[in-house]
């Protein structure tokens, strides 16, 4: 077993935004920190949800304290993620079949917590977002986003790290060191280098896990109840609104619309599922149905746009700490520190919360760690300092070329580390989404990229209307050239395909089917990857 | 709801697979590396578009607007018309002098037919050549086409209007800018051939410019102006009676039958299959057994047929071949279907000049290996290009028929005694 020598301040486990941001936050305040993720970062439902910058409206009548998180954070974002953010505005709106009634209430609750709400003429709403249902009775308005979970997440673990944190992606933490009731660090996996076992040392582990940070904490020997909660979304092929639209109404099934990048998403419904499935999340037909079916009295256009993908993600709902049952939920954020709870040194969990606060929740969790480390002077500055890539709007930088206005989207100011001065360069390998050679040799250097599905999360490769079917090949090529190992990325090629294959399977049909099916021939017929014997392929 | 049926998408663009086979017969994207493509500028870029207007690229104005990545795209993606309308609604700036000057045919057509002569002379002069290339950056290496001093309509008012009402059948003839303004000979051979065969030719009440030149230099309410007059006026003749409206040139053929309603929005549904071809319009009444065609006995030639773009676009060169063909005395090559690189004003822009040469080059040599007599083709432009290219002279099939019926047998054959 191979042991690393540094001994670390703080170890955390989880590559989601809440583990990121901790490391980002812990970094910042001088500690000495690695970051563990068993795959790659944005694996969990940080990378599976519908990239909706909440302003807390959908919060405002059932839970003010989320309420308020949100549109705080959500002003906070926009400060220090820019880049990552779209500054879109959203709407609640009212249909015949809704109770108008609410919407003063809805209007109430919102200024309560602080979110400016105004509601406005349906003919203006039409106005301001042509693909909403026209026949709709009532608009609010308010400062609902989109926000790029993946670029959100990429971004801190390149500001953790150029504060001296250490990154690991594809190691499994499998156990803890332990001696008596304290935790001194863990065991990990290599899933990259045949399995191999690692040590890592530290004062205090921090479990940022997501619902996986359960079975994490079982294995300290602590008990946190969770329940995952499977939430589908649909991928449509290009923006239909520009404005989130939501219903005014209780929350309820696909009832928000998202536009993100180049496409916009449908969202989401809500189901306990077992513990057993949360590692292979399905899309069902009868979550197809009501996705679209609830999607269309969005914007009736949904019905006759194509649509990519679906995806699920899976919620960690945790049980309020007092009610072992877990019959009450709290979705509010949890931070626990097991030395006061359960009498476990070094161990602290962050959990519950959600996207929006993830950075709240990284600010938690660190403070905690100081508290034990003895730093407490240590102050947070996540919500001033302006995450890597968006310190500056993107607008008012030089003008960029068409070509490179995508990448410029998706890097910030970073994107000006972007190779572009041979044709070579600037040539595309992701067509539909505008991924350069240059691109891919800049993720490929700074942004731990091992395989294709790291590209993808990344930059957007293989994420627009062709789903892979042109750029997989090109990409592994570059691939192949950093590392010279053919057999892995042929495998890569087979696990894309077939990763994306899984997201098009559940709205096979039309255009789509089309589609797969010309890349089932490109690959499977002419390139002849089904006949390939096995190849080392990661999860 | 059944979504498998229901969850089509209405979005053309969406249609595309992605098979990329738009931009391997595109001729313009292997020769000129700032053009991104078809399939990047159209089904691609209209993603980006929508997501935020600035990933326009004025790059798109290299595109020929020849429509052969729509002939190849197997899914019906409409992508000339994406780039085109892209072009139409996101490009900044107003198009320019040189670029008013190109599209406004019916303007500078009326102005340099008062005083033809003048006008051929100095636009055949070294200097005014240089000064244009300069000021305007219209390339000196082209040679506008000659101004006639009588117009065609002046001539078929003249001369033609009063004999066809002793015609049983009639169509009306769109016989565009070129005929008007510069080739007259074209149009009154149009007339005889249609005469022989027993069908009497009218003229629009109103005929504007088809619109394509301004359409391709984003002058789009004047190009819309003249698309509604002219729909108008071809409404009114079929209503008169007109059995069909012809048209020589199949670019204003094209732009009648498809761009009025694709690109500027405008219903066209009535009329759409109405708007045809000559050589289209006369196939079909030798199919049906409506007319009968004697050829000359003496008429020997060699015949290279070009197929233009838009020809292509409208599945019509089967008519141009098949009545080209049916002359005894003719040796027929059809050519590889290739872009002479014109299209339109786009070869005569400065910027253009060795793009649309370079496009052109496959076509030329081709021509040169075959060593016809002429060659022939429907449109005007090719027209040009392949005369100043290749130095050997292009025909109209219309003009081929004329030289090569015998008119008066023809008559006979088809029973007139007018």
């Amino acid at each position: 077993m191979k042991k690393l020598d540094k001994h670390y301040d703080v170890i955390v486990i989880g590559g989601g935004a809440t583990g990121a941001g901790t490391a980002r936050d812990c970094a910042l305040r001088g500690l000495k920190v690695l970051l563990v993720e068993r795959f790659d970062f944005t694996h969990g439902a940080t990378g599976r949800n519908h990239g909706l910058l909440h302003s807390g409206a959908r919060y405002a009548v059932t839970d003010r304290e989320s309420a308020t998180e949100c549109i705080e954070e959500n002003m906070i974002l926009r400060r220090i993620a820019a880049n990552c953010v779209g500054d879109t505005g959203g709407f609640f709106i009212t249909l015949p079949e809704d109770d108008l009634a609410y919407q003063q209430t809805f209007i109430d609750s919102c200024r309560a917590a602080g979110i400016e709400a105004e509601a406005i003429d349906p003919a203006l709403a039409r106005q301001l977002e042509p693909s909403v249902n026209p026949d709709l009775i009532g608009a609010v308005k308010v400062p609902d986003g989109s926000i790029d979970p993946f670029r959100l997440t990429m971004a801190n673990v390149l500001d953790a790290r150029l504060h001296g944190a250490d990154v690991l992606t594809y190691h499994e933490v499998t156990d803890y060191i332990r001696t008596g009731n304290r935790i001194e660090g863990v065991l990990m996996l290599d899933h990259r280098n045949g399995g191999e076992q690692i040590q890592a040392t530290a004062d205090v582990v921090v479990n940022a896990s997501g619902i996986w940070g359960h079975l994490l904490a079982e294995k300290a020997g602590v008990s946190v109840k969770m329940f995952p909660a499977k939430g589908a979304l649909l991928v449509f092929g290009h923006r239909v609104n520009n404005i989130v639209i939501n219903r005014c109404r209780k929350p309820a099934n696909a009832d928000i619309l998202v536009p993100g990048d180049t496409v916009c998403v449908i969202g989401t419904t809500s189901d306990r599922v077992p513990f057993e499935s949360v590692d292979r999340m399905e899309v069902t037909p009868e979550e197809v149905d009501v996705l679209l079916r609830e999607g269309i009295k969005l914007a009736p256009s949904l019905a006759t746009t194509r649509i990519l993908r679906a995806y699920a993600g899976v919620r960690p709902l945790v049980a309020s700490d007092d009610d072992p049952s877990g019959r009450s939920i709290s979705r509010g954020i949890v931070c626990l520190d097991h030395a006061q709870r359960d009498g476990l040194e070094g161990f602290v969990t962050i959990t519950g919360g959600k996207l929006m606060t993830y950075r709240l929740m990284a600010e938690w969790a660190t403070d905690t760690v100081c508290r034990k480390l003895g730093r407490e002077n240590a102050k947070c500055v996540t919500a001033e300092r302006p995450l890597p890539g968006s310190e500056q709007q993107s607008s008012d930088s030089t003008p960029v070329t068409a070509g490179a206005k995508a990448s410029v989207g998706r890097h910030g100011t970073l994107a000006a580390n972007i190779p572009a001065s041979t044709g070579s360069d600037r040539a595309l390998v992701c067509e539909c989404e505008e991924v350069s050679v240059g691109e891919i040799e800049y993720a490929i250097k700074n942004l731990h990229v091992d395989n294709l599905l790291n590209l993808r999360r990344r930059t957007r490769l293989g994420m627009g209307t062709c789903q892979g079917q042109l750029c997989i090949c090109r990409a592994a090529a570059i691939l192949e050239k950093h590392d010279s190992c053919v057999s892995r990325h042929l495998g890569g090629i087979r696990q894309f395909v077939n990763e994306r294959w899984k997201g098009m399977q559940p709205v096979a049909w039309g255009d789509n089917l089309a589609e797969a099916q010309f890349t089932a021939w490109l690959y499977g017929s002419v390139a002849g990857l089904d006949v390939l014997p096995p190849t080392e392929e990661m999860k | 709801m059944d979504f498998q049926k229901e969850n089509i998408s209405r979005h053309n663009f969406e249609q595309c697979t992605k098979c990329t086979v738009c931009t391997v017969v595109c001729p313009v994207t292997p020769i000129n590396t700032k053009y991104p493509g078809p399939k990047q500028a159209g089904p691609d870029g209209e993603r980006y578009r929508l997501k935020n207007p600035d990933f326009f690229d004025e790059a798109f104005k290299y595109c020929l607007n020849c429509k052969r990545c729509e002939v190849a795209c197997p899914s019906d993606v409409r992508i000339g018309d994406l780039i085109l309308s892209a072009r139409l609604t996101y490009s900044k700036g107003k198009p320019s002098l040189r670029d008013t000057m190109l599209a406004e045919t019916d303007v500078m057509g009326s102005l340099a037919t008062l005083c033809a002569p003048v006008v051929n002379a100095s636009l055949a002069m070294k200097p005014v050549k240089y000064v244009m290339d300069r000021t305007l950056k219209i390339d000196s290496h082209r040679q506008f086409p000659k101004y006639a001093s009588t117009k065609f309509e002046t001539w078929f008012r003249r001369h033609a209007a009063a004999e066809q009402s002793k015609y049983s059948r009639h169509i009306s003839y769109f016989h565009g800018c070129y005929v008007n303004y510069n080739y007259p000979d074209l149009g009154k051979a149009l007339v005889a051939v249609c005469n022989a065969l027993g069908v009497g030719v009218r003229l629009l009440d109103r005929e504007r410019c088809c619109g394509v030149a301004k359409i391709a230099n984003r002058l789009v309410k004047e190009a819309t102006r003249d698309a509604e007059i002219n729909i108008a006026s071809i409404r009114k003749a079929l209503a008169d009676g007109s059995e069909a409206v012809v048209a020589t040139s199949s670019t204003c053929c094209f732009t009648m039958r498809d761009e009025y309603h694709h690109v500027l929005g405008l219903d066209n549904s009535d009329i759409r299959r109405s708007v045809t071809l000559a050589t289209a319009y006369i196939s079909k009444l030798i199919e049906r057994g409506d007319v009968r065609l004697v050829f000359r006995d003496d008429y020997r030639r060699r015949i290279a047929y070009h197929t233009p773009c838009h020809m292509e676009r409208m599945g019509f060169t089967q008519y141009s071949v098949a009545l080209l063909k049916s002359i005894p005395g003719v040796d027929l090559v059809v050519l590889n279907p290739n872009c002479c690189g014109i299209a339109g004003t786009y070869g005569f822009k400065k910027e253009n000049y060795e793009t649309s040469q370079a496009i052109g080059s496959r076509l030329f040599t081709e021509i040169e290996n075959v060593r016809p007599d002429f060659v022939a083709t429907d449109c005007e432009t090719c027209k040009w290009q392949i005369e100043m290219s290749t130095g050997i002279k292009v025909k109209n099939p219309v003009e081929v028929l004329f030289e090569a019926l015998d008119l008066d047998a023809t008559r006979k054959a088809n029973n007139l005694t007018i």
